[in-house]
């Protein structure tokens, strides 16, 4: 378990330096100097120059990446003397807009994601397995078709629609609901909720159908194995073989595709944090590709391939955990 | 097995005349009910068993039917715009009132805009509608034969040549397999702009569409190649490889010619589910601006567009979120009918 671990770490550490080696060079062999960009129409040459050799854009492509790093781990100093700028580690350089750090801005905004992706997970679990598994144990009934209809046309809805159709019914005509915004669920937790509760509901249950499909898939294969049958046939009710017996090996595929899911989940949060205007680190990304800003979009990409990685390992480990059947090696 | 009474699927175990034909009688089941069983059993190739599976999936039909009618809206744009009066990018400013909304109820509906007209600009939204599909299906298409393509040339090579050339090509996919697909998407497409037309704005309608294929490839193409390598590596051992071998066949023959005739059915598969994938992701990427650049109609920025205007004129926002919904759906069903004709052994 331990060597598989430091294996598994070696590798992500491995793939991670060469995500942001791609993502640097990428984002800082572009022609448009950033310095340009930053300062934008009104600088001239002199100041252009002034801010690159601040930023060390002069310096070779390689010296760069490395200050980068170094950046990140123990954090640097831009320019010299009195226009020093001291960046704390993890430092992910300044917003060329705002001049925050980067660092601050995902601090600010991470949070907001957070709550939506989080929220989100927890009705697209619960929804979803559980209009599965019901599905599943009765199949063929009403319910069943219902459910799968449902989830068919769930799996072909977009969040840039259905969002919007809540928005209209629940905001604009009915009244019911508030304009979605973050609020400090630990300053006005019912004010936080009911902001939510829309991108939530719009991600949960999207991503619900897809669970829906799987899980009914699933249960439906695990009820026709035999060991199901030698639970029914000692006598065990039908409560504890579902629950104790088929729900545990059906669950397995279940956890690896939401734990990878959890990785990705930024990509959802970009248009569900668009659609409904709240301001967390999808949106900021967007507004800043938008603006060529790159220190930030660097940093989103990087902080959600570090997510991704992380998911890959924590989704292989629970799996050994939950199914004493797969062994780490 | 042979006394029981001629039902359709029991001639499949009963090997009539000596020839084993798989499920070849699954055909037509009220032919075979009327035919005595005494009439020669026709071989079908799988292809042919797999579209006749196809043919009686009532879904598969109707969604089929859908796509059908999308094609040759999409493809026959011009002349419908002809025929209809209107196109695309016209700008029907009288029809609009003085705060730019259409004249007249659901978006301005009338006998010469069908689906009314787009708040602000005032053009049509039918024939949006139309050319945004053009763009959706160009795209999607473009890039799921271009991300198939590429699998299936790695996924071979990384399958049949095996040892330190599979090793390095794995660690690529899983390298790939790490980036944040949409995130990277969306921060590669305006950074690869800026880099190729600078600050000069003008961003030529043709580029745009094609770095979003180019995208969209360069981050797909690991699905495909994992399932076509691990399809060889379990069909490079088989005889007939081993015959194709002995005979002196070269290794783009054994390739192509041997190993990829036999995987053609899971390759169908992805192709199926990467169209319908790429069509939301294009349209995703315009609704946050970053894809398909006006004018080039697209479905996608006409929701972003709308959404500025839900509160007045939802029609809008809606006819052009029902439309990727109707499209992506009957790719969906669609997709799915052939996965279950391909191999009906699955179950969903």
């Amino acid at each position: 378990m331990a060597r598989y671990l430091i294996r598994r770490v070696l590798l992500a550490v491995l793939t991670m330096f060469a995500v942001s080696v791609l993502t640097f060079l990428l984002f800082f062999a572009v022609p448009t100097s950033p310095a340009y960009v930053m300062c934008g129409k009104q600088c001239d040459a002199h100041a252009i120059a002034q801010t690159e050799q601040r930023l060390g854009l002069d310096k070779p492509i390689v010296t760069q990446y490395g200050e980068f790093m170094k950046g990140i781990v123990a954090g640097r100093t831009y320019g010299t003397g009195d226009l020093a700028v001291r960046c704390d580690a993890p430092c992910l350089g300044f917003s060329f807009r705002t001049n925050e750090p980067v660092t601050d801005i995902i601090k600010r905004t991470l949070p907001v994601t957070v709550s939506v992706v989080v929220g989100a997970l927890i009705i697209q679990l619960v929804l979803g397995v559980g209009l599965g598994m019901i599905s599943a144990l009765r199949r063929g009934t009403a319910f069943d078709k219902a459910a799968v209809g449902v989830s068919l046309v769930g799996a072909s809805m977009q969040i840039y629609f259905f969002g919007p159709i809540l928005l209209l019914v629940f905001v604009y005509t009915l009244h019911w609901l508030p304009n979605p915004a973050y609020t400090s669920p630990f300053d006005d937790p019912v004010k936080w909720f009911t902001q939510m509760i829309l991108p939530w509901v719009t991600l949960g249950f999207l991503n619900s159908a897809i669970y829906a499909r799987l899980s009914r898939a699933q249960m439906l294969e695990t009820l026709s194995e035999d060991f199901v049958r030698t639970a029914r046939a000692k006598g065990l009710p039908k409560r504890k073989v579902y629950a104790r017996h088929a729900l545990r090996a059906a669950i397995t595929p279940i956890v690896t595709i939401a734990g990878l899911d959890l990785g990705g989940a930024l990509g959802g949060a970009v248009i569900t944090e668009t659609v409904f205007g709240v301001n967390g680190l999808g949106r900021t990304s967007v507004n800043a590709v938008n603006d060529l800003n790159l220190p930030v979009v660097m940093g989103t990409v990087l902080l959600a391939a570090f997510f991704i990685i992380c998911m890959n390992i924590i989704v292989d480990v629970l799996y050994s955990v939950i199914d004493p059947r797969v062994r780490l090696s | 097995m042979t006394q029981t009474p001629a039902g359709p699927h029991d001639f499949a175990e009963a090997p009539a005349g000596g020839l084993a034909v798989g499920e070849a009688p699954l055909g037509e089941p009220g032919e075979e009910v009327a035919a005595p069983s005494g009439t020669a059993i026709i071989g079908r190739s799988p292809g042919q068993l797999a579209w006749i599976r196809l043919k009686r999936d009532r879904v598969a039909l109707v969604s089929g039917i859908v796509l059908l009618i999308m094609f040759v809206l999409a493809i026959a744009a011009p002349l419908i715009s002809k025929l209809y009066g209107s196109n695309a990018t016209d700008q029907h400013s009288d029809l609009l009132d003085t705060s730019g909304y259409p004249l007249g109820y659901l978006g301005g509906i009338s006998g010469s805009h069908w689906l009314g007209l787009e708040p602000q600009l005032g053009r049509d939204v039918l024939m949006q509608l139309i050319y945004g599909m053009r763009t959706s299906l160009v795209i999607a298409f473009v890039s799921a034969i271009i991300t198939v393509a590429v699998g299936i040339i790695i996924g071979i090579i990384a399958g049949y040549a095996g040892g330190i050339v599979d090793s390095v090509l794995n660690w690529i996919i899983d390298l790939v397999l790490a980036f944040p697909f949409f995130i990277f998407c969306l921060a590669a497409i305006p950074v690869v702009t800026d880099a190729v037309y600078g600050s000069r704005g003008d961003v030529s309608a043709l580029f745009r569409v094609g770095l979003i294929i180019a995208v969209f490839a360069c981050f797909s193409w690991t699905y495909p190649a994992r399932l076509v390598r691990g399809q060889v590596l379990s069909l490079r051992e088989r005889e007939f490889v081993e015959a194709a071998r002995a005979a002196g066949a070269g290794m783009g023959h054994i390739l192509f010619r041997q190993l990829l005739p036999n995987i053609w059915a899971p390759i169908l598969v992805v192709f199926s589910l990467n169209v319908p994938s790429f069509i939301t992701g294009e349209a995703a990427l315009s609704f946050l601006n970053i894809g398909v650049v006006e004018p080039t109609p697209d479905l996608g920025r006409m929701i972003n567009n709308g959404t500025s205007f839900l509160q007045t004129d939802p029609f809008y926002t809606m006819v052009s979120g029902a439309t990727i919904l109707i499209l992506v759906l009957a790719f969906n069903l669609f997709g799915d009918s052939v996965r279950d004709a391909l191999d009906p052994k699955s179950s969903r």
